[in-house]
């Protein structure tokens, strides 16, 4: 399912093409070079990025400004990046964080 | 430890016009930005802006943006992306995380001369059973990701809040491609301009005043939503629930400004409910409680982004005429020109109110600053 924007009234059609090859949770996604993660990740409709500490309720995309921290995942290893403000690199491993990713099985392994 | 005469908090169109204005008078200006991109807000604003022409109205906020970056660009503005003040210490030394191109981060400590903190706001939450589930977001966050990065958070919204934010959100969903399904408003009557609530109306979104939501479920994320009719005193009337499908909710319950800076360096500040909570005590000039330290835009209190836009220039222009880049009666003719400016941006049903605020907290600026 893709939730890019192609065509637009106001920006007209996007260009930009889906260069960036990820791996979210063992999947292989494609994304387009300079956006973050987390829109990556939208444009497959995936929404939950991490469980809560004590509850483990899902959480995902509050903000969208790196203020909130609710995007926090496990990004090649290292947990709690926000991945609203973190571009995609080629070849990363973003992994839903459970917890505060530190413990075992903190991460959603492939 | 480095200098820089002005070192500036926050790349949006306070910081950055204040940027202009210092260095285009001569000053050495070094923004600060914690986002991967400057500009702050003025991108995802794709609508045209209100006001005179001399408002910059009729262009887009997007396009403002990118005239501002090019003319920081021209005067030799200095921009630091991905980088966060974390601390700002007695005689103006700022500490700044920078971010390093290889996505490592760096302790540095700049000696300033003057301070501009252009901070910005924060979006108000609205807490209601199931407020956390993912799907349920700021409206700007979902303006965002529609204007910035080009993509859907889902597919069928429910907007809560008619301000101007719900209202320009909501349609500016739509032109992305996604369903609103209600636009809910607790108070009797929408709170934002007729001209955005006539074109949410024309394309057929229910809007319920009077209305909030009482309950959001879903698994992992949510999928519907509980609302209920308010009365007199904003309580929920029993048997006026309703239940609206969707996978997204946007809060679009005002601002905040944004004071930690503020706070932090002990500035004296002032609650004001049309400004959207505490906000820095400051003088004409934008200057703070404290001599050389100067706040802008929504830090000072929640506007427009085009006062913010004028009083990141007010506080430009003061900190030039202090480095003693501008005399007092070149600065004063700028000073004035931006005022007049200000306060036609203040004027009518809806900018009256700011205008008193604003006036409030001029005359409660203390005459003898630390």
């Amino acid at each position: 399912m893709c939730m890019r924007i192609k065509d637009h009234v106001i920006m007209g059609s996007d260009t930009a093409t889906a260069t960036v090859k990820i791996t979210v949770d063992g999947k292989t996604i494609m994304a387009i070079e300079g956006e973050p993660i987390l829109a990556a990740l939208l444009s497959e409709n995936i929404m939950v990025n991490r469980y809560t500490v004590k509850l483990k309720e899902p959480r995902g995309l509050f903000c969208g400004i790196g203020q909130c921290t609710d995007c926090a995942m496990i990004v090649n290893g290292k947990p709690n990046v926000r991945t609203c403000i973190t571009p995609v690199e080629e070849g990363m491993i973003i992994q839903t964080q459970h917890g505060n990713g530190m413990e075992e099985g903190g991460g959603t392994h492939a | 430890m480095l200098n820089r005469e002005v070192v500036i908090a926050g790349a949006g169109p306070a910081g950055l016009a204040a940027a202009i204005e210092a260095a285009k008078a001569g000053a050495q200006v070094l923004v600060v930005d914690l986002n991967i991109k400057p500009g702050g807000q003025l991108f995802k604003q794709i609508h045209k802006f209100f006001g005179s022409s001399a408002h910059r109205s009729g262009i887009r906020g997007m396009d403002i943006g990118t005239q501002m970056l090019a003319e920081a660009e021209k005067y030799g503005v200095e921009i630091w992306i991905n980088s966060a003040v974390i601390g700002l210490y007695s005689d103006k030394i700022v500490s700044i995380e920078r971010g390093l191109e290889n996505g490592e981060k760096e302790l540095v400590n700049i000696q300033a001369k003057k301070v501009i903190l252009a901070t910005g706001a924060s979006e108000n939450v609205v807490r209601f059973k199931g407020w956390t589930l993912p799907g349920i977001m700021g409206a700007g966050a979902a303006q965002t990701m529609i204007n910035v990065n080009r993509v859907k958070p889902g597919k069928k919204v429910v907007m809560l809040g008619s301000g101007n934010v719900g209202l320009i959100v909501s349609y500016q969903l739509m032109q992305a491609g996604c369903d609103v399904v209600a636009l809910v408003e607790a108070a009797p009557k929408i709170g934002g301009y007729g001209v955005h609530a006539s074109k949410i109306r024309r394309a057929g979104v229910p809007i319920y005043t009077s209305h909030t939501i009482i309950e959001a479920r879903g698994t992992d994320r949510v999928s519907e939503v509980t609302i209920a009719e308010l009365d007199s005193k904003w309580q929920p009337i029993p048997g006026t629930e309703k239940v609206l499908e969707c996978d997204v909710v946007t809060l679009a319950a005002g601002l905040k400004p944004i004071s930690d800076l503020v706070r932090l360096h002990d500035l004296d500040l002032t609650f004001n409910a049309v400004f959207g909570g505490w906000v820095p005590k400051h003088n004409r000039d934008m200057e703070s409680t404290q001599s050389g330290i100067y706040v802008a835009g929504d830090t000072t209190g929640v506007e427009e982004a085009n006062t913010a836009l004028e009083e990141g220039r007010l506080s430009g222009v003061a900190a030039a005429e202090a480095l003693g880049y501008l005399t007092a009666e070149q600065a004063k003719e700028l000073k004035d020109d931006i005022w007049e400016r200000l306060d036609g941006l203040r004027m009518g049903p809806f900018g009256e109110k700011r205008m008193f605020a604003k006036n409030d907290i001029l005359a409660d600026f203390p005459a003898c600053v630390k």
